[in-house]
């Protein structure tokens, strides 16, 4: 069965994303870094969704590929503005929320 | 019938007016006085029309009453006499009554209770009121408190007519306190002058000690219902009816008949409680003729015949002899008469001869002569109105708004005939002399007496006619004959005094002058002008013809038919008595002996002149009036000082002592508690929860402070690590 493997890539995207969103400073890696995470889900959707020949796990990460589209386009605007503002794409000088 | 069904809107009308002369007199060009006028011509209207309706009541019932009344009427015999007979049917009043509310089965409220009684004093009230009114829209010109003596005189009249309307007793004590209390404003309307606000004190204490009685009479006469029928009632026809009924023990309908007569003595200025009434003639003119004509005293005559059958039965007025009513009535007469000879206060003079005329009524009902003691009520109200106020007319236009008699009038009668004319019409009246309305209805009372077998009052009653006449004489010759004693004016005490008595006592003919035209009078005593000589003359008519409306030897007799109550009242034992010529001869006669032996003491000089400075006795006896029976000294020094030294000392014993210890120790224990309180539980319980509270709430959010390090990969940190943990915990459950 092919599914581990799946599983496996899918388990080693997200560790990846999970590392890239919480270890990067600049903004636009933390985005791809969670497109990263948005990815693995998708493999592993798409890869149940084969192993139970049940389509809609495809149909959900269709889904998952429009939104992800969606909050990548509002998350660059972000990072964009946030450079505007601040001359920099460093999450550590975004900390105006500090209690 | 309208009138009758909506009497309510007769006191109605001047208590609207009271208050809207209160709130917006001022503003209005006439002061308030042209309110006052029209709101009580607008409530006399009303009494005429629930007059008329009265006896058109009265007649259509007739013909229902027996087939005898119509043929006898056929016989060409006035109707009226059949009313002696009992054969004329029952006329029921016209009864309306509103609850307020219920409290175990008694009822509160309010109602008018229409008959002929009412009708005829709604009529006298309203008419004497109206009059006064237009009377005082001149006399009291450019007085300092003007709109406040409008308001006042409004409220007056709506009181009298709502005790007059009243189908409860309540009610009745509502309008009767109402009255004392406007008396009381009213005698006290020139209150900067000490004498003036210690009169209207005395009248007001005096009449509240006679109200004690009336309230006990009031709260008796309800379980006197309770008694006879088994549930109470403060209903008027309740009431009469339950003292006739005969289920009733005797002398509890004696003990409420007391209580009741008790509140008449002192509202009608009976012996021994007639002291306030002469005090009162402090107050403005007009007031004393509104108080002695149509409203105060009276009430105290009106309460007698509104509640006649708990007196008739509870002092056997039909068995003759000897009841407190009658010989209270009497000794009044008496008296009363006796002091206005010594009067040099022409005010004073009426205000005994109200006394004793006041006597005549009470003495009327207690000898049984219903009719005829309101029969003198009403007749006596038009001429003692007349006369009251030509004393005002004269004081204000002939002797400098002074009263007294020997120092400031005299030959009057040349400066001001019209009102010579009125006053001396007045008094023949009063004194009883035919065909003037006084002698038909005092006529009446002393007939109705020697019938009903209380001769001994018949003979009091001629006594008494004969000191009226003598003392009106007196009064006469001594305002309008003789020589004008005037000249030398002086400060009125009536008016606004500075200007006008400082500027005279200065014998500068132009000062004098400037002040007088400013006052719109002339040195010279001269008529008044058309609004005192109208009323006067209005009234002097009624004198003369009023009593002619129950003239028994002209077979008329319709005071009797429309006024005498027919149901719950001793119709069938009443005495009626039949006119009496050689009666009605003798008591002229003796009131003409009265005038005789006036006139040939004053005016000819004749009997003992000055017997008082020569002879002890005389002089005991003239001091023994002059202090007015020793009455005033008795009640001031002895009771009145009693109450203020020793009880009042002792009150204050007990006051300082007991009383003010239990309320500083209570103070001060009160005082300790509270300091205790504060400090220990509102200090410290309550104020430390609370404070402790926020101050934990300020420590838990200074820690979870450390937690918004506003660094995002440290919020995906914990993300991260909340999910393993969760992740993990799943994964050891399963």
């Amino acid at each position: 069965m092919l599914l581990n493997q799946f599983l496996l890539l899918g388990a080693f995207l997200f560790a990846t994303g999970v590392y890239g969103v919480m270890a990067r400073r600049n903004s636009v890696l933390v985005l791809m870094s969670v497109e990263l995470m948005l990815a693995a889900v998708n493999i592993n959707l798409v890869a149940f969704a084969a192993y139970q020949n049940n389509v809609a796990g495809q149909v959900f990460a269709l889904f998952v590929l429009t939104i992800a589209a969606a909050e990548v386009g509002v998350g660059l605007a972000i990072v964009l503005l946030i450079y505007r503002n601040l001359r920099s794409s460093d999450l550590d000088d975004v900390d105006v929320l500090k209690g | 019938m309208f009138f009758l069904d909506h009497a309510w809107l007769v006191p109605l009308i001047p208590a609207v007016s009271f208050v809207a002369i209160l709130f917006f007199g001022k503003r209005l060009p006439r002061n308030g006085a042209e309110l006052g006028v029209v709101s009580v011509g607008a409530s006399f209207v009303l009494s005429c029309g629930a007059l008329i309706g009265w006896v058109q009541r009265v007649n259509d019932a007739k013909p229902a009453g027996s087939a005898l009344g119509g043929m006898v009427h056929a016989f060409g015999q006035s109707v009226g006499r059949l009313g002696a007979e009992g054969h004329v049917a029952a006329v029921s009043p016209v009864v309306h009554h509103l609850t307020w509310w219920r409290s175990g089965g008694i009822e509160f409220g309010a109602g008018t209770q229409i008959d002929g009684l009412a009708v005829m004093m709604m009529f006298v009230v309203t008419l004497i009121s109206f009059l006064v009114h237009v009377y005082s829209t001149e006399y009291m010109h450019g007085d300092r408190r003007f709109t406040y003596f409008f308001a006042a005189l409004s409220l007056f009249t709506a009181s009298m007519l709502l005790l007059v309307v009243a189908d409860n007793t309540l009610q009745l004590l509502v309008g009767w306190e109402l009255v004392g209390l406007c008396s009381f404003m009213l005698i006290g309307h020139w209150w900067e002058e000490k004498p003036n606000s210690d009169a209207a004190l005395k009248a007001f204490l005096t009449t509240r000690t006679g109200d004690v009685g009336l309230t006990i009479g009031v709260i008796m006469t309800f379980f006197l219902v309770q008694r006879a029928t088994g549930s109470g009632s403060f209903n008027i026809l309740a009431v009469n009816s339950a003292a006739l009924s005969g289920h009733v023990g005797h002398s509890f309908v004696f003990w409420c008949a007391l209580a009741l007569f008790i509140g008449i003595i002192g509202k009608s200025g009976q012996f021994p409680l007639h002291t306030w009434l002469p005090d009162a003639m402090a107050g403005p003119t007009p007031v004393s003729a509104l108080i002695h004509a149509a409203t105060m005293v009276v009430a105290g005559v009106y309460l007698g015949a509104r509640l006649f059958p708990v007196f008739w039965t509870g002092f056997n007025i039909h068995d003759g002899g000897v009841n407190p009513m009658a010989l209270i009535g009497g000794i009044t007469i008496i008296i009363g008469a006796a002091l206005a000879f010594v009067q040099d206060d022409i005010k004073k003079v009426l205000a005994y001869s109200t006394i004793s005329q006041l006597g005549y009524m009470v003495m009327g009902l207690g000898v049984g002569a219903w009719t005829a003691a309101v029969f003198h009520l009403f007749t006596h109200a038009f001429f003692k109105a007349n006369l009251f106020l030509g004393a005002g007319s004269v004081s204000h236009s002939g002797a400098h708004h002074s009263f007294d008699m020997k120092k400031d009038m005299g030959g009057l009668r040349k400066y001001m005939p019209i009102t010579f004319a009125t006053f001396l019409i007045g008094s023949l009246a009063l004194a009883g002399i035919f065909p003037l309305a006084g002698f038909w209805s005092k006529d009446e009372i002393l007939v109705t007496a020697n019938a009903a077998n209380y001769k001994f009052f018949f003979y009091v009653g001629l006594v008494g006619a004969f000191m009226t006449a003598a003392y009106m004489t007196r009064c006469i010759y001594l305002t309008f004959f003789g020589e004008y004693r005037g000249g030398h004016a002086h400060a009125a005490p009536e008016l606004d005094g500075t200007a006008h008595g400082a500027v005279e006592d200065v014998a500068d003919a132009h000062l004098a002058e400037v002040a007088e035209a400013a006052h719109g009078h002339h040195d010279e005593p001269h008529e008044s002008n058309g609004l005192i000589t109208v009323p006067l003359i209005v009234l002097t008519v009624f004198s003369v013809l009023a009593g002619f409306i129950n003239a028994a030897p002209f077979h008329i007799e319709k005071f009797r038919d429309w006024f005498e109550p027919r149901v719950a009242f001793p119709v069938s034992t009443i005495v009626h008595p039949a006119f009496s010529w050689p009666k009605a001869i003798i008591s002229v006669a003796i009131a003409l002996a009265g005038f005789a032996v006036a006139y040939a003491y004053y005016w000819l000089g004749l009997g003992p002149q000055r017997l008082a400075e020569r002879n002890p006795l005389a002089r005991a006896g003239k001091m023994f009036l002059v202090k007015k029976y020793y009455l005033d000294d008795l009640y001031e020094k002895v009771i009145v000082a009693g109450i203020k030294g020793p009880i009042a000392n002792a009150v204050y014993w007990v006051n300082q002592h007991i009383i003010d210890n239990v309320l500083n120790y209570t103070g001060r224990g009160a005082k300790a508690l509270g300091e205790m309180t504060y400090e220990y539980i509102d200090q410290g319980v309550i104020d430390g929860a609370v404070n402790g509270l926020a101050a934990g709430t300020g420590e838990a959010g200074g820690a979870a402070r450390q937690l918004q390090t506003g660094r995002l990969q440290f919020y995906a940190l914990l993300l991260v690590l909340a999910v393993g943990l969760f992740s993990l915990a799943l994964w050891i459950a399963s």
